[in-house]
């Protein structure tokens, strides 16, 4: 493997390249990927003894931007995606932690996805893109952590899509991890949850302007606007958009009459899809959806939670009340898999009313029980 | 000291435990207990507690502890592997409790046991003479307020336990309020004047 890092850019973002020449990465649907870059970020510094490094994995649509880098010009000082979570002093405490967040393989912000270029055509992969999984994006996560050296990661973190990724880490690398904490995840998706990614997808695949994927410069927008819709709503509960939107009206006194966005609701969905686009690339969602819907840890099988048995991992499992993406009972049923291997987990559900979502905004709760685990798994060298 | 910040039967019961074993705590609340086999006995230890609140502040202190309700979640864990499991002024308010104590036999090597004993002198004499049910400082609910379904005699539970071929193998009666920190080990008649019997349980040997 050949490796070349660059400098850190104006997002705060610097990038590791892997297998330009030789094998590639190898992938689960049988092909080879290479070259492949990881976009990541990193925070705090690492100790002497190598030994505090949390590895915070995002969900579905995230990026590496966790949190801000204040000492940073530009995009770099701007609010991460878990802002409330990750700082000096926060639950994930920057000052003692090691944080490095990277972007996922097959997203589209800053690691290699289909609309990288393909260096045997030159142009961006689209639909040559190789199908990659939740186990794939890991394996390349993990060439990111030996390169930077690091033995034994102190925690891997991750909410949702995120949360798979953490377990599939134990399932992957059970000795290079200490302990992980999967929030409102999943051991494998739902057939609500798969019915829902499918809408999105063909939501995507039947705007003509994705023309199998090679829409070059002129994305198919309403497409993917219409996915992200469908994903939001997923994201949110009976109970948040109640208190949200209600059956407020949108700037009018009365309905339309017309098939214009009467309610609130709708503007609001609107807007989400169309900041959406701006921001995220159609044929990632396909490749990130199908590798959210074949992930399955269940079984007992050597790829599954089932076969941690010898592995000293400490988990701390997290779920809300109004998610009904990932329902507690999701969440229960990997507990019952760590406990029957006889592993150290802990679990709580969290009384919530924004749904899947929760695990993303402020919550003291969280907070707290994310610094506590932390504090006694790094207590406890 | 530690201890002495501890409910007296929870002090009692830690001084049971061998240092280094692995303990389950059932209905752990804060989590007062498991802290201090923790740090004073190196003890591995899990709790169970069904409220939210609770279960996260033991969780924020670096205790593992699982929010749920342990009737049914005792069952998930491989046969012995505990040392000791504790259930500590729960069983009063358990549904069935034959098949909880059977299963507690089945992942604990041993078992710790503490009840309101039900047959404290004070009760009998206020059913006696008054006619109504016992209520007291320690028992202080009335009929349709308690939270506690079953009524248990120490001398109750020894039979019980012989009836499921288990054997005690320790028992200690305490006189001490629900909450507090002192208490004292009794000796003489303590059916009659024990607030609190302490068991250690042991599937019996063949």
């Amino acid at each position: 493997m050949q490796i070349r890092v660059g400098e850190v850019d104006e997002s705060g973002r610097k990038y590791f390249t892997f297998g330009a020449h030789g094998p590639g990465l190898e992938l689960d649907c049988g092909s080879r990927l290479g070259p492949v870059t990881l976009a990541y970020e990193t925070y705090g510094r690492l100790s002497a003894a190598r030994d505090n490094a949390i590895l915070i994995l995002h969900a579905f649509t995230g990026d590496s931007h966790v949190a801000s880098h204040p000492g940073l010009p530009g995009a770099a000082a701007l609010p991460g995606w878990w802002e409330t979570m990750v700082g000096p002093g926060k639950a994930i405490d920057t000052d003692r932690y090691y944080v490095i967040c990277t972007n996922i393989l097959g997203s589209c912000r800053g690691s290699t996805g289909p609309c990288s270029l393909n260096p045997a055509t030159k142009a961006p992969y689209g639909l040559a893109f190789p199908v990659v999984t939740i186990g794939d994006m890991v394996r390349a996560q993990k060439a990111l952590i030996d390169h930077l050296e690091i033995s034994k990661l102190l925690a891997v973190i991750g909410g949702s899509v995120g949360g798979m990724q953490a377990l599939q880490w134990c399932v992957s690398y059970p000795h290079r991890v200490r302990a992980a904490i999967p929030l409102a995840t999943t051991m494998r998706h739902s057939a609500q949850a798969i019915a829902f990614n499918e809408i999105a997808r063909q939501a995507i695949m039947a705007d003509p302007k994705w023309n199998m994927g090679e829409y070059g410069d002129t994305p198919p927008e309403l497409g993917l606007a219409v996915a992200r819709m469908i994903g939001h709503v997923t994201y949110l509960s009976d109970q948040a958009m109640r208190r949200k939107f209600g059956r407020r009206l949108q700037g009018r006194q009365g309905f339309s009459f017309h098939f214009e966005s009467d309610f609130q609701v709708e503007s609001y969905l609107h807007h989400q899809g169309t900041k959406f686009v701006r921001r995220f690339d159609a044929n990632s969602l396909l490749y990130l959806t199908k590798a959210a819907d074949y992930f399955d840890l269940t079984g007992s099988d050597q790829g599954s939670l089932g076969a941690l048995a010898d592995a000293d991992i400490r988990f701390l499992v997290i779920s809300f009340t109004s998610d009904w993406l990932y329902p507690t009972y999701q969440s229960r049923e990997m507990v019952h898999a760590l406990k029957r291997e006889g592993l150290d987990v802990s679990f709580c559900e969290i009384e919530a009313d924004c749904g899947h979502d929760a695990f993303l905004l402020e919550n003291e709760r969280l907070a707290n029980m994310v610094r506590g685990f932390l504090g006694g798994v790094a207590n406890n060298g | 000291m530690a201890e002495q910040g501890m409910r007296f039967d929870l002090q009692v019961i830690s001084s049971w435990i061998e240092p280094g074993s692995r303990v389950l705590d059932l209905g752990c609340g804060r989590g007062d207990l498991l802290a201090f086999l923790q740090s004073q006995k190196n003890v591995r230890g899990v709790g169970i507690e069904a409220d939210r609140e609770k279960a996260a502040s033991c969780i924020s202190r670096g205790l593992s502890v699982l929010q749920e309700n342990f009737n049914e979640e005792v069952l998930d864990y491989p046969a012995n592997h505990f040392d000791y499991v504790i259930l500590s002024q729960t069983l009063q308010q358990v549904y069935r409790p034959e098949e909880l104590i059977r299963s507690l036999l089945v992942i604990g090597r041993k078992v710790i046991v503490s009840f309101p004993n039900f047959s404290h002198w004070r009760g009998r004499l206020q059913l006696l003479f008054t006619g109504t049910a016992p209520k007291n400082e320690h028992l202080p609910y009335e009929w349709y307020t308690t939270p506690n379904i079953r009524v248990i005699a120490m001398k109750d539970f020894r039979k019980f336990i012989a009836q499921i071929n288990a054997e005690i193998v320790r028992e200690v009666a305490i006189n001490s309020h629900h909450h507090q920190y002192k208490g004292n080990i009794i000796h003489f008649l303590p059916d009659w004047r024990a607030t609190y019997g302490i068991f250690l349980v042991r599937a019996q040997s063949e």
